[in-house]
């Protein structure tokens, strides 16, 4: 279940186990995370891979009956402990959500959110990094022109690349996405994967996704999760040409799921 | 086994239950508008330039009008304005967002319970509280009453209108390393504010009719206000006492100060509604 040695990790998982109050939803899932690639999670709906990456970011901590047991070591500091920094980590692992959520406010002040957060900028500093995130995530020619509108106006697909430019620009080492195409169209769709192809040279990059042509496609590592337990883990090609176990071949040859 | 009625019988209970509540409606709505209409032809006779602009003159003598009590009434009602709003969108924020435990559950119920206290009793609680330790009646306990009677109104529609931003949208801003403060301060009250200023309108409407916790508190004067530690004139409590008097023109003119109190509350819920239309969108 684990990488070899010869590939750096970013994340190692050991024996994580998950409560939503009484009820357990993850069961001692063990993995790797391989640092500058991009890693799939797939499995059906109600498997865990979206509980699983939300402890990467320690989302869950919003909610008092949530709760986390194991290690979660990124870069060998567990951040599932009492003590870690919830903003320090947050500006390390970066979210795209299922649905775009901008926030309401100009396109501008939507990626500059967390820039601000981060410190105080001159003018043309904060305007250059707004300018390179859109860039980086393939909207600044199309919003260029009214960068000053609100950016709830948006499509659903700008919206997420929006939400995609906000997630960069924090400049973060990690980028969990937690099905960002679900909500999307064939072609936006297709523009996140190009981006994500793109951004894998900067960041480490966790894809939750219900589809599996889509992890084919764009990841180097796949997951393979099924009621609340990482089944299979190994390199996307290897798992879905030689799946070693019974489950993982049945799901991604179509017999459920 | 139970034997279906004929559609007869169904169609008919159909029309009936339809005829009983549109007449219910109707009921309420010729109030309404009778309320209106009597105002307006009653009061609208008095409205004249005078009316605003100068003070009430003696019985028995024409002319004069209410402008000490238009403006004593803006200020009481911006005192209360200044005191409950700020309280009111804290408690709400606190029991929307941090509050969601057996102690906020505790002050959310006693909160319900405030919104439909009767106002004549927070009168007489800041007459105890307030008037007589400071010995007199002042417009600065009046604005107190009334903040208080906002006060549990805008905790309510502040803690409703928080919950209605969606749990996507802190996550979205947290997971940018925002701090919890930042998030809620920024983000959530943004995507709140237009039923959150709606909520306020609505609330500054409620307590400008009010009329006994004032009896108690600013009490009444013929003069222009003259600081928040004296008596203050005011609309409502002006009505009640024109309206008892013997007077004519004092009846009449208290027609008026109700026509203008209506026409104010009219007002605030027509700019509540334009918010809910341009910013809910």
């Amino acid at each position: 279940m684990f990488l070899p040695p010869e590939v750096a990790v970013k994340i190692s998982v050991r024996n994580l186990n998950f409560y939503y109050g009484k009820v357990q939803a993850l069961f001692d899932n063990s993995l790797d995370i391989a640092e500058k690639k991009v890693t799939a999670f797939i499995g059906p709906s109600g498997c865990g891979k979206s509980t699983h990456i939300r402890t990467y970011n320690r989302m869950y901590s919003l909610y008092p009956d949530h709760r986390a047991e194991g290690e979660v070591k990124i870069d060998g500091k567990n951040i599932l402990e009492d003590d870690v920094d919830l903003i320090d980590l947050r500006t390390r692992v970066g979210m795209v959500f299922q649905k775009p959520t901008p926030f309401p406010m100009s396109i501008f002040d939507n990626v500059a959110y967390g820039i601000r957060l981060k410190g105080r900028f001159s003018k043309s500093e904060l305007e250059g990094r707004v300018e390179q995130a859109l860039k980086d995530a393939a909207l600044w020619d199309e919003v260029k022109e009214n960068i000053h509108t609100i950016g709830t106006a948006l499509s659903g697909g700008q919206q997420q690349r929006l939400c995609l430019a906000r997630a960069i620009a924090v400049e973060p080492e990690v980028i969990l996405m937690d099905e960002p195409c679900s909500a999307l169209d064939p072609v936006a769709t297709y523009k996140i994967e190009d981006l994500i192809d793109r951004l894998k040279e900067r960041f480490t990059i966790i894809i939750v996704t219900h589809n599996m042509q889509q992890a084919a496609r764009v990841s180097d590592y796949t997951a393979f999760f099924y009621l609340g337990r990482c089944v299979e883990f190994g390199p996307t090609d290897q798992l879905f040409t030689k799946p070693v176990k019974k489950e993982t071949e049945d799901y991604i040859t179509g017999r459920f799921g | 086994m139970m034997r279906p009625r004929s559609v007869r019988i169904r169609r008919s209970i159909n029309v009936l239950a339809l005829v009983c509540s549109l007449v219910a409606a109707l009921i309420g709505l010729v109030f309404l508008i009778w309320i209106l209409a009597e105002v307006i032809v009653k009061g609208a006779s008095c409205i004249n330039w005078d009316f605003f602009t100068q003070l009430p003159v003696p019985p028995g003598e024409e002319g004069g009008g209410l402008a000490n009590a238009m403006l004593g009434t803006v200020i009481i009602t911006v005192v209360a304005t200044l005191l409950g709003v700020p309280l009111g969108i804290l408690a709400g924020t606190y029991l929307s967002e941090f509050g969601r435990n057996r102690f906020g559950d505790t002050i959310r119920f006693l909160s319900n319970i405030f919104v439909s206290a009767p106002s004549i009793v927070i009168g007489v609680f800041v007459y105890a509280i307030l008037v007589v330790p400071l010995g007199g009646f002042s417009g600065l306990a009046g604005g107190v009453s009334l903040a208080i009677i906002m006060l549990p109104v805008v905790t309510r529609t502040t803690e409703e209108m928080l919950r209605l931003v969606p749990n996507s949208v802190r996550e979205a801003a947290l997971a940018l390393g925002a701090p919890y403060w930042h998030v809620v301060w920024q983000v959530v009250y943004r995507s709140a504010r237009a039923g959150m200023l709606t909520g306020i309108i609505l609330a500054i409407a409620r307590v400008s009719g009010e009329t006994a916790p004032l009896l108690f508190t600013a009490l009444n004067s013929p003069y222009w206000p003259e600081g928040l530690m004296e008596p203050m004139a005011n609309l409502t409590v002006t009505i009640f006492n024109y309206a008892m008097s013997p007077y004519d023109d004092w009846q009449v003119k208290a027609w008026g100060a109700s026509l203008l109190i209506m026409l104010a509350v009219l007002a605030m819920n027509i700019i509540a509604r334009v918010f809910v239309h341009r910013m809910g969108k």
